[in-house]
């Protein structure tokens, strides 16, 4: 076969930017990037990572944000992320060309820390200062050109959130493009020197890597490397010589897990010598007298629940008028396009059922989640976010989850879906992972309408109204009780999650800019559409397919035929009379035809077939074939069984949870056929077992969308099987249970 | 033996040593705690734990056992 000619485009230019978290990245990433941003999924990467373009002198270079660490040390994810990326590690992604470390100048030594360790790496380096009117608010003075000839870098004062100092960024990047500076680095003790050489022969020995000399220190200095695990299965005889290795620090005298921290911090406090002046004493910090009350063991409690109620109550209330909006839009649109497709019913029902549908399947999220993201914006930027997990985290370690886990969790109350979205505040990928799984246990809204149904025809009626009440509230805690445990056992078996440290910098308190928080409520919006709503929407168009075919025209036929012969029996006419009185549209006849109609078609549809194969299934439940295929109808979302119900029960599908017609059509239901045959279809334990099955059912398109995309479609898969698995079990259980008991 | 996570709400006292045997306490040796430096609790959850520490301006939740290796003295 003959070799195809190289198509390697020409190199691209590549930045990194780099930085200990809040130092303000994001919003310098913003800035120089402006809207030439998207936000990549690397491969390996659940977490998005954004790159943009940015203008220089040369043409455009791409611009990486990678996440905001302290160190190299790879001990959380976020950190492992910035070491690959910057040793080129990370596939589909090579090492950068220049670094831009962002500095936050109030804590101008220890975020050198982290400068340090990269230049080891030796790619040129800029550093930037921001945060600069917050270190002068500290009476802090930076003498930035010794600095950047002590370190021999390029060194920017900024303040990003005024966008100053952004052109001067600019022009340093631009600078080292031309000229390569690399930042002064440590000059390690001959130990150190002698350990490290000791190891690289190992190493060496060893593996195929050829790893570089930063790399070499994480395996030496760091209690448990990620590089090792990167190494491969067999590193039996490196951990041999790593032992002697860090035996050789220790015989000189330093501890080999603390020597780095040490030695960088004396290395870096001799180089800063005489470049941070502070003038006068810095003021009693406004973040200390406000933490006071708000991390205050009663008082910052009071508050926090405040705080949560009103978070919920936003995703939970306040986006319905939106969403009423969309819904009202969408319906505008479908009365509009019913008449225009009226000649070919097919394309009519795909348009208006189908595509139309579709899209306000997945629109109808956006306000839930624009709302939510809009209040974690907030709850980030004035700095909030971390107290509220601080005040949180005891409640959730036990199972192997952290403090953040609560906002996603207490949103998924209203909707898994802006839940799961809100997961990206987890730093830790495992404890992500649980919450992403737990949160659609999380009784949502869309379960509200099937509770109401059931609730409204079988309880309420036998038992009264506060019993009903206690009903629906009782409901809203059987997926938490499930998902708890669930939580346990998945992070002691299935993730087998280490312990992760829950070691979060408290930030200071900060007004958050009003374009900072739009930006992100409109970005999270924007990705939901782009990423999970054509899923959303194929969703919702097979499961139109499944419905609407096969239909043949000799089925409406008969329906038609019977319905005439049995009206004129009924009334005393002769079969044209009926016909005539048919052929006025929107007369009560006409609709009775069409709902009669329709509930054929349904039965006959492949998705009543597949109802009524696998009934069996659900037969141990007491599902008969009618809720089987309102269980399967339903997979789009939870919701659509109430008017797939309503299409079975011939009722059209406009009914909802509160017509009187369903609730007693659904109250006189009896077995058609089978052994139960003449016995009503749904008795108490048929009951709470559907009840049940809601509570813990998968079904919900839009949140296996959202899965797919934060966590791989591995996890959407199993979470789908979980649960679903759950709900037959829960169901089973009641019925069976039930039928003993009664 | 006067460690961080048995000090007491408010009271300062000095670093004496990090054990540096888990990640966690390298990692607050990164963030800047050494020996040497003052430390002091500044907040205890409500359910007891975690705590949040405050250390050259910096403040820092962990939980009590993640404070264990530090390793304090008292200040006079
Ligand atoms: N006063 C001030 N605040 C800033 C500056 N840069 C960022 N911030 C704020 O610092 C917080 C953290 O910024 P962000 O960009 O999210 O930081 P990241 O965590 O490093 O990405 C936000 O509330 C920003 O508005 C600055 O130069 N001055």
């Amino acid at each position: 076969m003959a070799l195809l000619p190289s198509l390697a485009p020409e190199k691209t230019i590549r930045i990194a930017l780099i930085g200990n978290p809040n130092t303000g990245k994001t919003t310098l990433f913003n800035n120089l990037t402006g809207l030439r941003q998207r936000v990549g999924n690397y491969p390996g990467v659940t977490v998005a990572r954004k790159s943009g373009l940015l203008k220089l002198r040369g043409g455009n270079v791409e611009l990486i944000d990678l996440p905001g660490a302290y160190s190299l040390s790879a001990a959380s994810l976020d950190e492992r992320i910035v070491v690959d990326a910057l040793c080129g590690q990370v596939s589909g992604m090579e090492a950068p060309d220049v670094v831009a470390c962002v500095i936050d100048a109030s804590n101008l030594l220890r975020n050198l820390f982290l400068a340090s360790q990269v230049a080891e790496l030796g790619i040129p380096m800029v550093l930037i200062l921001n945060q600069y009117d917050v270190a002068r608010r500290k009476n802090i003075h930076i003498d930035h050109k010794l600095l950047s000839k002590r370190l021999g870098v390029p060194v920017v004062k900024t303040v990003a959130t005024r966008q100053k100092g952004t052109e001067e960024i600019v022009e340093a990047i631009n600078s080292v493009l031309d000229n390569p500076s690399r930042m002064e680095v440590i000059n390690w003790p001959e130990p150190v020197k002698e350990a490290t050489k000791m190891l690289r022969e190992a190493v060496g020995a060893n593996t195929k890597n050829n790893l570089s000399e930063t790399e070499i220190h994480r395996i030496l200095f760091d209690a448990d490397s990620a590089i090792l695990d990167r190494l491969g299965n067999d590193t039996g005889e490196i951990r041999l010589h790593l032992g002697q290795a860090r035996g050789i620090l220790f015989k000189a005298g330093f501890n080999p897990m603390a020597a780095e921290a040490l030695l960088q911090y004396e290395h870096l406090g001799g180089l800063i010598e005489g470049i941070v002046k502070h003038s006068g004493l810095a003021k009693t910090s406004r973040t200390e007298s406000i933490d006071h009350l708000m991390v205050h063991r009663g008082w910052g409690l009071a508050i926090f629940v405040g705080m949560m109620y009103l978070v919920f109550l936003s995703v939970y209330t306040w986006a319905s008028p939106f969403m009423d909006f969309i819904q009202s839009g969408i319906d505008w649109f479908q009365g509009m396009a019913g008449p225009w497709f009226a000649a070919t019913p097919m394309l009519q029902s795909l348009m208006v059922d189908g595509v139309l549908e579709g899209v306000g399947a997945f629109l109808g999220f956006l306000p839930q989640i624009m709302i939510l993201f809009f209040f974690i914006a907030l709850l980030e930027d004035t700095g909030y976010m971390a107290r509220a997990a601080f005040l949180m985290d005891k409640m959730f370690s036990w199972c192997g989850l952290n403090g953040k886990s609560f906002v996603p969790l207490l949103s998924s109350y209203a909707c898994a879906v802006p839940g799961i979205m809100a997961t990206r505040t987890i730093e830790d990928p495992k404890a992500r992972l649980a919450t992403i799984l737990i949160a659609p246990f999380m009784s949502c809204s869309a379960r509200l309408p099937v509770y109401v149904l059931l609730i409204g025809a079988f309880i309420e009626p036998v038992y009264g109204s506060f019993y009903a009440g206690l009903a629906l509230f009782l409901m809203h805690f059987v997926g938490l009780a499930v998902a708890i445990p669930t939580a346990f056992v998945l992070n002691k078996f299935i993730l087998k999650t280490r312990p992760q440290p829950f070691l979060l910098e408290l930030p200071a308190y900060r007004v958050p800019r009003l374009r900072d928080v739009a930006w992100r409520m409109f970005q999270s919006g924007e990705e939901f559409v782009r990423r999970a709503g054509t899923i959303i929407f194929a969703i919702t168009i097979i499961v139109w397919a499944l419905l609407y075919f096969p239909r043949p025209a000799t089925v409406g036929e008969e329906i038609r035929q019977n319905f005439i012969e049995s009206q004129a029996q009924f009334q005393n006419t002769n079969p044209e009379a009926v016909q005539t009185s048919l052929a006025e549209t929107d007369s009560d006849l006409a609709k009775r035809l069409e709902y009669l109609t329709d509930s054929a078609y349904l039965e006959q549809s492949f998705m009543g077939r597949i109802g009524k194969t696998i009934q069996p299934v659900f037969d141990p439940a007491g599902f008969d074939w009618k809720i089987t295929v309102g269980v399967l109808a339903s997979f789009p979302a939870r919701e659509v069984i109430i008017s797939t119900l309503g299409v079975i029960y011939s009722l059209g599908g406009d009914v909802d949870e509160g017509t009187g017609d369903l609730r007693e059509v659904v109250a006189n239901a009896k077995w058609q056929e089978g052994a139960r045959v003449g016995t009503p279809v749904y008795t108490m334990p048929v009951v709470v077992g559907i009840l049940v099955f809601f509570a813990l059912c998968s079904q919900c398109g839009a949140t296996l969308a959202v899965i797919t995309k934060e966590a791989g479609f591995r996890w959407a898969v199993l979470s789908f099987t979980f649960m679903t698995t759950l709900a037959w079990l829960g169901a089973v259980l009641c019925y069976q249970i039930g039928i003993r008991l009664i | 033996m006067l460690k961080l996570s048995n000090l007491s709400i408010g009271i300062k006292a000095r670093v004496k040593a990090i054990d540096a045997k888990k990640s966690v306490d390298q990692r607050l040796m990164v963030m800047g705690l050494l020996p040497g430096m003052d430390v002091k609790v500044v907040q205890v959850a409500p359910l007891g734990d975690p705590i949040a520490i405050e250390f050259q301006g910096r403040r820092v939740s962990l939980r009590r056992a993640e404070a264990s290796g530090v390793l304090l003295e008292s200040v006079a």
